[in-house]
């Protein structure tokens, strides 16, 4: 070993001086950009990923931004994000009201990616999950409007799954019926035709990340109808049920009126309440919200 | 000596080569830079599809694929492995770059090349001397960092500001104000560091320069003897303490080979040199030197 003689000591110094330089600048820039990554992984609510695209978390760690995936769209829908936009620098996404994703059958964005950002195992397109579809506003809509606009509807590639049209009476008028777009987020890949093809100035239906668009019922939850008709029967036995008197007028009868003992629960249906279509039975115009 | 001082580098190699051999090798990676950026951008300006993706990946006539094996590794080592073409051209890339010197990329390839060239060629015209002093090593640093950093970010993390892609994926999928970036590389290049992006902070090259530890081809300088001292290959150089081990080694027992992975194999050096001291050559020619000496 080299022996202590002061200018090794000297050059030990200025050996660790030299380190502790370099980990204290190289730290600083370090830190910087990894609160630039963090601040990163907040997705903009309107850019949407691929198809297939991992969790955003996951996808900036996985994403190399080649831009393969914008090559191979062939609609030019993505788009590999610039300095300035306020998506990751180099990561590819897009804008729904700009240009939506087509659904192509043979998903040739996924194929394209050298990574697994978008995940290969995403064969069927109607699985995908860029977003869900939310009608967020319900003042301007021209359906809720009581207006037949429907377009977010007919678009749909998912049409009369993803979207349905759901008809209520129109308060306002007293005479009329409403045709509410719906959505059903077990159906809607989130390819934003929808958003693109809403006919007002600012789309009122926007596809958004399903964490934001979607509630989420505690685990323990049960939902008595889907337990039931997955079981056969209810999981209680209803002939036992405790049903307590209803307050009626002297002499009146209630048609529908629940009461599994009497066994009058199948003309429940179409009432309200019933979560087998309220409308049908109501006169026109005299129906309240149910 | 004022009239030695304001010569121009390698006005006495145009004297007694000629134009053309006193640029020979920086025409050629001038043509490989462009030829390169050419056939990336025969897509997306004429439709021309040789070449899809960028410096990141891409993948040549549905056939060739290649990584960049620095990008990879970050992705990987957040936890995500690459598909099975995109590890296939990782391995093409890095069995490429042992051979040719893990540098190459950055004289050869890289288009932040051609910026900094610029800012170090304008610099020299302009006389600008001095600015801060930033070690070799901190590309070192950087590239650590950047790797433990992606690591716990679980973000590609230099891609966030890496100025290489930003450039090249610009050009390619539209600059935006990427521009900005590279305009502050080339300012920081010309006023505050000489050769600072390219031999001092970037983890791309420091990347490749591991890369090229042990490759083959190299600059050797088997006609040292012959070095008159006009230092136009020191002044052209972007990593000059590179050559100084071969070129003045004799007397240490040195080789002729330059050995430092961080020579960038850009053949400049070899360019301005009247007395044609060096040459492209492979690394075990070394051996000989050194025995002889012996």
């Amino acid at each position: 070993m080299i022996a202590k003689t002061p200018k090794s000591g000297a050059a030990r110094r200025q050996f660790i001086f030299d380190s502790a330089k370099m980990v204290c600048g190289v730290g600083m820039l370090g830190l910087g950009l990894g609160l630039y990554a963090k601040q990163s992984k907040a997705l903009p609510a309107l850019a949407l990923r691929p198809p297939g695209a991992m969790p955003e978390d996951d996808f900036l760690g996985a994403c190399i931004r080649c831009g393969m995936c914008v090559r191979d769209c062939p609609y030019n829908t993505l788009e590999l994000a610039k300095p300035e936009t306020p998506v990751a620098t180099g990561t590819p996404f897009f804008n729904a009201r700009n240009i939506p994703c087509e659904m192509c059958e043979d998903i040739p964005c996924i194929k394209a990616c050298p990574t697994g950002a978008l995940d290969h195992s995403l064969t069927d397109i109607n699985k995908a999950k860029m977003g869900v579809a939310v009608l967020i506003d319900h003042e301007t809509c021209l359906n809720f409007l009581g207006l037949r606009c429907d377009v977010c509807y007919r678009v749909c590639p998912v049409i009369d799954k993803a979207i349905t049209l759901d008809m209520v009476p129109n308060t306002r008028t007293g005479r009329h019926a409403m045709f509410l777009p719906t959505v059903h987020s077990e159906h809607c890949t989130g390819c934003g035709k929808c958003e693109r093809s809403c006919v007002l100035e600012e789309s009122a239906i926007r596809i958004l990340p399903p964490k934001l668009a979607k509630g989420e019922l505690g685990r323990h939850y049960r939902i008595g109808w889907d337990e039931k008709s997955r079981a056969g029967r209810s999981l209680i036995d209803e002939s036992k049920m405790l049903d307590l008197p209803d307050r009626l007028p002297e002499g009146a009868v209630l048609p529908g009126h629940y009461d599994p003992a009497s066994g009058h629960t199948e003309s429940m249906r179409g009432m309200p309440g019933s979560e087998a279509g309220a409308i049908s039975s109501l006169p026109p115009g005299l129906g309240g919200k149910p | 000596m004022s009239a030695a001082k304001n010569k121009r580098i390698g006005a006495e190699a145009v004297e007694e080569k000629g134009w053309w051999r006193a640029h020979k090798w920086l025409i050629l990676r001038r043509i490989s830079q462009f030829s390169i950026l050419a056939l990336f951008l025969a897509g997306p300006w004429f439709g021309q599809w040789i070449v899809k993706g960028n410096l990141a990946y891409s993948y040549t006539l549905n056939f060739l694929p290649l990584t960049d094996p620095y990008v990879a590794l970050q992705s990987m080592v957040t936890g995500h492995l690459p598909e099975t073409l995109g590890l296939t051209g990782m391995a093409i890339v890095l069995v490429f770059y042992l051979l040719v010197g893990g540098r190459v990329y950055c004289s050869w390839v890289c288009p932040v090349n051609i910026v900094t060239d610029a800012a170090g060629w304008l610099r020299n015209r302009l006389g600008i001397k001095g600015g801060s002093q930033l070690g070799r090593s901190t590309r070192y640093w950087i590239l650590g960092m950047t790797l433990v950093g992606s690591a716990l970010t679980g973000v590609v993390l230099w891609e966030l500001i890496n100025p290489v892609s930003m450039l090249h994926r610009g050009l390619i999928f539209g600059m935006g104000m990427a521009w900005t970036v590279v305009l502050v590389v080339f300012l920081f290049d010309l006023f505050v560091t000489s050769r600072g992006w390219c031999s001092r902070l970037c983890p791309v090259g420091a990347f490749y320069s591991l890369l090229g530890r042990w490759s083959p081809l190299r600059v050797l300088a088997p006609a040292r003897a012959a070095c008159n001292d006009c230092m136009d290959c020191f002044e052209v150089c972007p990593e000059p303490q590179v050559i100084r081990p071969a070129l003045k080694g004799e007397g240490k027992g040195g080789g002729p080979v330059i050995l430092s992975p961080n020579c960038t194999n850009c053949g400049r050096c070899i360019d301005v040199c009247s007395k044609e001291v060096f040459t492209f050559g492979l690394r075990f020619n070394n051996l000989v030197s050194t025995a002889s000496l012996r």
